[in-house]
């Protein structure tokens, strides 16, 4: 492919070149795109990330003040960076374990399994906007369903929202709750698990733990690595639920890094910040997405392909 | 001798009686552990329904029945009136026009056609760079949204399309990667032999692509359609950055702003109940989809996962 791409266009026959021409005529709607909605604002947004713009005067080159003053003079970039860490650290890697917990209950024969599997998906297809609103008052501290039961036994309440300290670990509980969509591919992937394999570890007398750490494990780590990296990226750019049920409080505990990008772009309208946030977050993404590829190779099972 | 065969007889039978009792110990332990197992899934479906219950259940209250500890599970009487009062406290008529005729359902249509002829053209006809152009259409799948947002909105101001729906309908016309990836896949698994039929009996590729490709993809094009309407009617972020004008609001930003006038001071008479009930009555038809729809959804889903 290599060596072919290498070859002048005079080698091709004239079948190759019409192939050639009507092909790209059919990609042509994404090459378009392409350039307008991807390589265009890439450019634009790194020359607007060395500017100083607010809509009002035209943007102001200062090179790289932008991040420098992120890095070394804004009170709140290391509180959005601890809190995006914290909330990805957390929420990410046991999102996967629980969404893997459940597809594998769920799997092999099992009462009511589509019934349970349709319960489990339904919050990952429910409109954000309806996420954030029916927690926001499950959890309120006065007459949210938890708190109502803990208060008519007399119990202390838990301010899931109003305190710093909880605010994050109730928007990692909300998190798992709407991982339908990783259980499904889970699923789908211990389907593809051959039964071979259990029935001859079930002649080497092996029990059901070992089955599911020496086989099920291994086979499904590259669903695994494929949900975690999906993971990964969607939780940095996660805004919809904790924008609408915290708005960054109390006391920026639950300002996530697109939650900050959002206010500094629009709401304060430095479109300067806002570029010079969205490349590091960028980048951020391709050094997680680039660490986890590279380490997968240690932990990874490719079933013999490669 | 007699004494030997006793001896393997009663060898024999203790090796039998050890077998049974091993079977026996693994039978109560196979029983103990789907006891275990339905006991843990029913535990976890009542953990995924609950905020669900809740959310019908406060639908129905009135302020009196929200109010009460302990709270009140189900609710009598039930208010079902609620769900009209909630949906035309705000005018939700308007936003679900807005939401299904200006967005929705464009952008659907949009993403299904772009999509197919870029699927088509990176599957059906080979030609060089085919495949890394390929590669790069799905590394752009990786590029968040933060990164072109500031750019594409300056953009979109200067060219005035501020409070239209134009910046969130006319990106879908260039295709979308992940569908694009999707009906790849589906269209690499039909066999070469129904195109070079039809090319032989003169037919051209778009021929092709609508008398034989699609016929065979519907199922695939249902997942696209059914994705992509789910993605907009659930979209908050786009809306809120480019639509300030209240007529021009989806269901998304009305049910914020039904949030914001319901519950501010004063006015909060059956906040939280109407909240729920439009909560309720919006995630609805995408429920019911989903039921209808179940096995293809699932399909979606799982060949996102699996192959590529």
């Amino acid at each position: 492919m290599a060596l072919a791409a290498a070859k002048p266009r005079a080698d091709m026959s004239k079948q190759e070149r019409r192939n050639l021409l009507v092909g790209l005529l059919f990609v042509s709607p994404w090459i378009l795109g392409f350039l307008l909605f991807a390589i265009f604002p890439l450019i634009t947004s790194l020359y607007y990330s060395m500017t100083n713009f607010d809509f009002i005067r035209d943007p102001q080159f200062i090179g790289l003040k932008n991040y420098e003053r992120l890095f070394t003079n804004d009170p709140d970039f290391y509180t959005v960076l601890y809190n995006t860490f914290y909330y990805i650290v957390f929420a990410v890697p046991l999102g996967v374990a629980v969404a893997f917990l459940i597809a594998n209950l769920l799997n092999g024969k099992v009462f009511g399994r589509s019934t349970f599997r349709g319960l489990i998906y339904v919050p990952a297809i429910m409109p954000a906007m309806c996420t954030a609103i029916v927690w926001l008052f499950l959890l309120n501290v006065q007459y949210g369903a938890i708190n109502g039961v803990l208060k008519s036994m007399g119990w202390a309440t838990i301010p899931f929202l109003s305190s710093p300290a909880l605010a994050k670990p109730s928007l990692i509980i909300i998190y798992i709750w709407l991982q339908g969509a990783a259980v499904t591919i889970f699923l789908a992937a211990l389907q593809d698990v051959p039964r071979s394999l259990y029935e001859a570890a079930e002649l080497d007398g092996a029990d059901s733990w070992k089955k599911f750490r020496n086989i099920t494990i291994p086979i499904c780590t590259p669903v695994i690595l494929f949900n975690l990296i999906m993971g990964f990226i969607t939780a940095f750019q996660e805004f919809t639920v904790p924008w609408m049920l915290t708005q960054g409080g109390p006391m920026k505990s639950t300002e996530l890094y697109a939650v900050s990008l959002y206010r500094n772009g629009f709401i304060q309208l430095s479109m300067g910040k806002a570029s010079a946030m969205a490349w590091i977050l960028f980048l951020i993404i391709m050094a997680f997405s680039f660490v986890l590829f590279r380490t997968s190779a240690r932990w990874v099972y490719y079933g013999g392909e490669k | 001798m007699t004494a030997v065969s006793q001896q393997t007889s009663s060898l024999q039978t203790r090796q039998v009686e050890q077998a049974r009792a091993e079977q026996r110990k693994r039978n109560t332990t196979n029983a103990l552990l789907q006891t275990g197992k339905y006991i843990a899934l029913l535990a976890l479906a009542f953990t995924w329904a609950f905020p669900l219950f809740w959310t019908v259940s406060s639908a129905l209250k009135d302020d009196s029945q929200i109010y009460t500890v302990p709270p009140v599970w189900i609710p009598n009487p039930a208010h079902w009136n609620n769900f009209i009062d909630g949906w035309t406290r705000y005018d939700f008529n308007r936003a679900a026009f807005n939401s299904i005729f200006l967005y929705s359902l464009p952008v659907t249509v949009f993403t299904l056609i772009s999509s197919t002829l870029v699927a088509y053209g990176f599957s059906r006809i080979k030609w060089r760079w085919r495949e890394q152009l390929f590669w790069v259409c799905i590394a752009t799948m990786m590029l968040p949204w933060q990164v072109t947002m500031v750019p594409l909105f300056i953009t979109y101001r200067y060219l005035g399309w501020i409070n239209t729906y134009l910046p969130l309908v006319v990106p879908s016309l260039f295709g979308t990667a992940y569908f694009i990836f999707l009906l790849r896949q589906f269209f690499l698994t039909i066999p070469d032999e129904l195109s070079d039929a039809a090319r032989i009996d003169g037919a051209s590729e778009i021929g092709i692509l609508w008398r034989v490709i699609v016929p065979l993809s519907t199922p695939v094009l249902a997942v696209v359609a059914l994705f992509r309407f789910l993605w907009s009617w659930n979209d908050y972020l786009g809306p809120l950055i480019y639509l300030n004008q209240e007529k021009l609001y989806p269901i998304a930003l009305g049910i914020e702003r039904l949030r914001r006038t319901a519950t501010g001071m004063g006015t909060s008479a059956l906040a939280y109940p109407h909240l729920m009930a439009v909560s309720t009555l919006v995630a609805m038809p995408i429920i019911i989809i989903f039921f209808v729809a179940q096995r293809t959804f699932v399909e979606g889903i799982s060949t996102t996962g699996l192959k590529g």
